[in-house]
């Protein structure tokens, strides 16, 4: 039966050549995520909550009527640098532009390539569906005016290697658009440090040991970007995603290389420090926390093969408990990638614990087995509960 | 008319143990499989929510994750001469519904048949002579033991089987069970943690001379990463595992060991919530071309596909293979024809103690939990002065405490007010039980047709299951009776008392959900459905894959040898079959 024969064959050969550099126009994809946003197939659709409404990712595929056939090269260049489509018309910066204005010429090259090469899917889709005044375009040229600085990213570190994760974080793989809080305008401000977003706190990435990435080794980070867990935490939410679709494919000598930039990034002002005069709260804690979370995490918090750590676990003591809280009320779900396929879920809890009982079990969880990070009020798990319901 | 869909390389009826097992093998030769699944999609933390899993009510009581007779119902009667009526409610058995099958709710107990069992008639036969099983329609699996153990160690270390090896490459292990057949290597992982009561039965049971070692469970006695790379959590005994699918990843399920891998690959599709109505063959019959099927809006597509794998349970499997005319109905009257032939139950027996004074604390319990004896299964022990061949594994295992179905009571106690509420009270922590999982033996009346009268949802007849306990099992089965009196001697019990089976199959309590045979496996087509790589002989493009291939159920849970039959099925197809397609074994 030669057609099975073949589909071996040709099994074989989808392997990710890029990895091997034989495409560089398809690796700019996995360095950018580009598929985080426009779907698997480019094809657009997928819905983007932000501050201002919500937005949906365009169609980039060359289809003429409802993606990108009509680009030309340079219309391409100027939408990736400068945040323009043609005709001038300003693009809003969740298409991370002020990010991909640090690519190279060459880069952007590879890419438009690769981009003309993809198939074309016939898919419209309704990009702007932000709040007024935020769905006026024009405003967009302001923004840019004020916040927008492209320019190429000075190579001054000790290394190429530190050079090189410096533009992969600021550049192509835009970790700022999750981790760096935002002013008013929706523009970064301080880097890295930690930022909510559709619902989730995107973890600090800074050197600080409590709530950064100070407890962890190169190879931790490493390990975490190629497969979504290492010995101290597993990628969920967003994350998961930008693991699954980006980082766990990118080279090793791209990961060691963040994980070398990120591990020079100065601390951040961490995350408050303990709960005090909490006690009660954190006694009470104890116990329904023996009763709900231990069989899996652990009476000692150090999770197992599968189950997380809680004990020395920095997504527990974030600055802000959004993501954790909503883990608990909502459930979520690990990353999958080759290197670790299974993709553990956590069940929601939100039917069966009250907001008392989340704010008593979380401000244990992040004030016990070496963990120091503020209380977390029943108010605060009230108001992420109501969001989850509203639905955001 | 159905709607014609774009061929597949394979077609895969039904996605639990089985199905999972070859779609994972199948898509890893490189072939396009699609699994069309009756039930609906189900994983771990969203379907089996460790925070509402523990509900009684609805999972043991209602039966949640179950199929329901609504969807397929069987119709059953005890003798020919009997007319049969459809069983209005699932009861002796349980069969599995959705995505992971009966493998989401399964206790976890991973037997392998021995290698008397398959070559059962040759090894009885010369033992004892033909006249001793001369009432009975045993036969040859036509495997042996030296072919199947790799495909048993492959799905031990796909599941994590927790045990204790009892022959090594035919050394003898202290510990294990010295009645297995030789096996390659040891468990994956050790022994569970033994509860009070298995504890003091493994002592009982030494002190008599017998041979008691950890039940191979396919509950985790410690986390496990599977060779696929799958991650398992360490069992928490909450004793909440048969009737319930486990919400912590420590049970060996198609959730819990294949489908995170699976579902990633790109030459991979499940349908879910889509019945095949039937297998479409060429018009000579040789040859099955797709299969159609329904989904949950009523429309009708064709699917078709070069290889076709029924994955379905046991007794569906024998259906579809009816309903789609691949091979011959058997005639129990004349013994001819082979579908639906040596259908298969469970013999069983048990002993419950009442004490005083003991803290037994059931609820530390799991699926698969317990200390067995072997001393009396399969032919471990002499039958030339017996009146029967066969027998069962004896088990003292420590499920649950649950508070609806768990509440032991001293024969003689009233049935409710406040007698029996002391009662319940009182035997809640001072009772233990034991109990014998026999063998089955196929007779020639004992059978799968389709009924004449009684139809499904599609129009389609419903299975007939025509059964009885053949004499010879209801020997052996108060044979073992008598063997679990004794056994309870030594426990110094305030009562013990023991079950004995009768004649009489009765559909409504719950039994066993181990129904076997009806598709079984052989080297004679005129005695077997199927050859020995589970490929129908009379269309070869279709594999019938589970224990409808029994060819007897033997002393033991079969789910250990359903595995070991998948992996050795697939490795037949990618091995052998899409080499060369055609029939594999010529007869």
């Amino acid at each position: 039966m030669r057609r099975f024969l073949l589909a071996a064959a040709l099994a074989v050969l989808s392997m990710p050549a890029w990895a091997a550099g034989t495409d560089a126009g398809k690796y700019q994809v996995v360095l950018g995520d580009c598929e985080g946003c426009h779907g698997k197939n480019l094809a657009g659709g997928v819905v983007l909550q932000t501050p201002f409404g919500k937005m949906v990712a365009p169609n980039i595929t060359p289809d003429k009527d409802t993606g990108i056939g009509n680009y030309s090269a340079g219309d391409f260049k100027l939408a990736m640098t400068r945040g323009l489509a043609p005709g001038g018309r300003p693009l809003y910066p969740a298409m991370p532009y002020p990010y991909y204005a640090h690519m190279s010429d060459a880069e952007i090259t590879a890419l438009w390539d690769y981009m003309r090469t993809v198939k074309p899917v016939k898919n419209s889709v309704h990009v702007n569906q932000l709040r007024f005044p935020y769905n006026m375009r024009v405003l967009m040229r302001g923004w840019n005016l004020l916040f927008f600085r492209p320019a190429p990213i000075a190579e001054t570190g000790p290394s190429a290697e530190w050079n090189r994760g410096a533009y992969l974080v600021n550049g192509p793989a835009h970790c700022g658009a999750c981790h760096s809080p935002k002013n008013a305008f929706g523009a970064d401000k301080g880097p890295l440090t930690g930022a909510v977003l559709q619902g989730w706190f995107a973890s600090d990435l800074t050197s600080d040991r409590n709530a950064g990435l100070g407890g962890w080794s190169i190879a931790d980070i490493v390990d975490y970007l190629k497969t979504g867990r290492n010995a101290h935490s597993l990628a969920s939410g967003p994350m998961a995603e930008a693991v699954e679709n980006s980082t766990s494919r990118m080279t090793d000598a791209d990961l060691k290389a963040i994980a070398v930039y990120l591990k020079d990034l100065p601390p951040s002002r961490g995350n408050g420090g303990p709960a005090t005069g909490m006690e009660a709260q954190v006694k009470a804690g104890a116990v329904a926390y023996d009763i709900t979370c231990a069989a899996c995490h652990g009476r000692d918090g150090k999770g197992s093969a599968l189950f997380p750590p809680l004990a020395g676990n920095a997504a527990v003591r974030q600055v802000r408990p959004d993501s954790i809280v909503r883990m608990v009320l909502a459930g979520g779900r690990a990353a999958a990638t080759p290197g670790a396929p299974t993709g553990p879920g956590m069940p929601s809890f939100g039917w069966r614990l009250t907001d008392d009982q989340v704010s008593n079990i979380l401000t244990y969880v992040r004030n016990n087995w070496g963990n120091q990070a503020p209380a977390i009020s029943p108010e605060t798990v009230g108001r992420i509960r109501s969001a989850l319901h509203a639905g955001s | 008319m159905a709607r014609m869909l774009p061929k597949k390389d394979a077609v895969i009826i039904g996605l639990g143990w089985t199905g999972s097992i070859l779609a994972q093998q199948l898509t890893d030769a490189g072939l396009n499989v699609v699994a069309i699944e009756r039930g609906p999609w189900r994983d771990t933390s969203t379907d089996f929510n460790i925070a509402y899993m523990q509900d009684e009510l609805r999972y043991a009581i209602r039966k949640d994750l179950f199929l329901k007779p609504s969807v397929e119902a069987m119709t059953m009667r005890n003798s020919l001469s009997q007319t049969a009526l459809p069983m209005r409610d699932y009861g002796s058995f349980l069969p599995g519904d959705g995505v992971g099958g009966a493998g989401v709710h399964w206790n976890g107990h991973t037997w392998r048949f021995w290698e008397s069992d398959f070559q059962i008639k040759t090894h009885l036969t010369q033992r004892y002579g033909a006249a001793k099983i001369k009432n009975l329609q045993l036969q040859d699996w036509g495997v042996t033991w030296n072919e199947i153990e790799p495909s048993f160690d492959t799905f031990e270390y796909l599941c994590g089987i927790s045990g204790k090896a009892g022959n090594l490459k035919g050394q003898i292990q202290p510990g294990g069970n010295p009645f297995e057949s030789p096996r390659g290597r040891d468990y994956p992982n050790p022994p569970m943690k033994m509860p009070y009561a298995s504890t003091l039965f493994a002592e009982k049971m030494k002190e008599l001379g017998y041979h008691p070692f950890p039940l191979p469970s396919a509950n985790m006695s410690q986390a496990y990463v599977n060779p696929l790379g799958v991650r398992m959590g360490q069992c928490s005994y909450c004793g909440f595992c048969e009737r319930f699918a486990c919400g912590n990843y420590s049970k060996a399920s198609a959730q819990t060991t294949i489908l995170p891998v699976l579902m990633r690959k790109p030459n991979f599709e499940l349908r879910t919530e889509c019945e095949v109505l039937k297998v479409n063959l060429t018009p000579d019959g040789k040859h099955a071309k797709s299969v159609t099927y329904i989904d949950a809006h009523g429309v009708e597509y064709e699917q078709p596909g070069d290889i076709v794998v029924i994955c379905a349970y046991a007794l569906m499997n024998v259906r579809m293979m009816l309903l789609s005319r691949i091979g011959t109905q058997y005639d129990p009257v004349t013994g001819q024809g082979t579908v639906g032939r040596n259908y298969c139950y469970q013999t069983s027996a048990g002993a419950r103690l009442f004490f005083e004074g003991k803290h037994f604390n059931p609820f530390i319990g799991a699926g698969s939990l317990g200390q067995t004896v072997d001393d009396f299964n399969g032919d471990a022990f002499d039958h030339s002065k017996l009146n029967f061949v066969g027998g069962g594994g004896i088990s003292c295992s420590v499920t649950n405490g649950r508070p609806i179905s768990n509440r032991p009571v001293l024969p003689g106690t009233p049935r409710w007010g406040a007698k029996w509420k002391q009662a319940t009270a009182e035997g809640y922590n001072n009772s233990m039980g034991f109990g014998c999982e026999g063998s089955s033996y196929p007779v020639r009346e004992n059978y799968l047709d389709l009924d004449p009268t009684y139809k499904d949802r599609h129009g389609r007849p419903l299975l007939r299951i025509t059964f009885d306990f053949p004499d010879n099992d209801i020997a052996m089965s108060n044979y073992m009776s008598d063997q679990l009196e004794k056994m309870t001697k030594p426990f110094n019990a305030k009562f013990a008392g023991v079950s004995r089976l009768k004649k009489g199959w009765d559909s409504v309590p719950y039994q066993t959900t181990h129904n076997t045979g009806g598709a079984i496996m052989g080297s004679n087509p005129k005695t077997s459905a199927v050859n020995k790589y589970l490929q129908s002989w009379d269309v070869p493009n279709v594999f019938v894959i589970g224990a409808s291939a029994f060819a007897h159920n033997a002393g033991m849970n079969p789910t250990g040898t359903v595995g070991a039959l998948a992996f050795w099925a697939a490795q037949a197809i990618t091995g052998q079959y899409i080499k060369n397609p055609g029939a594999l074994v010529h007869a």
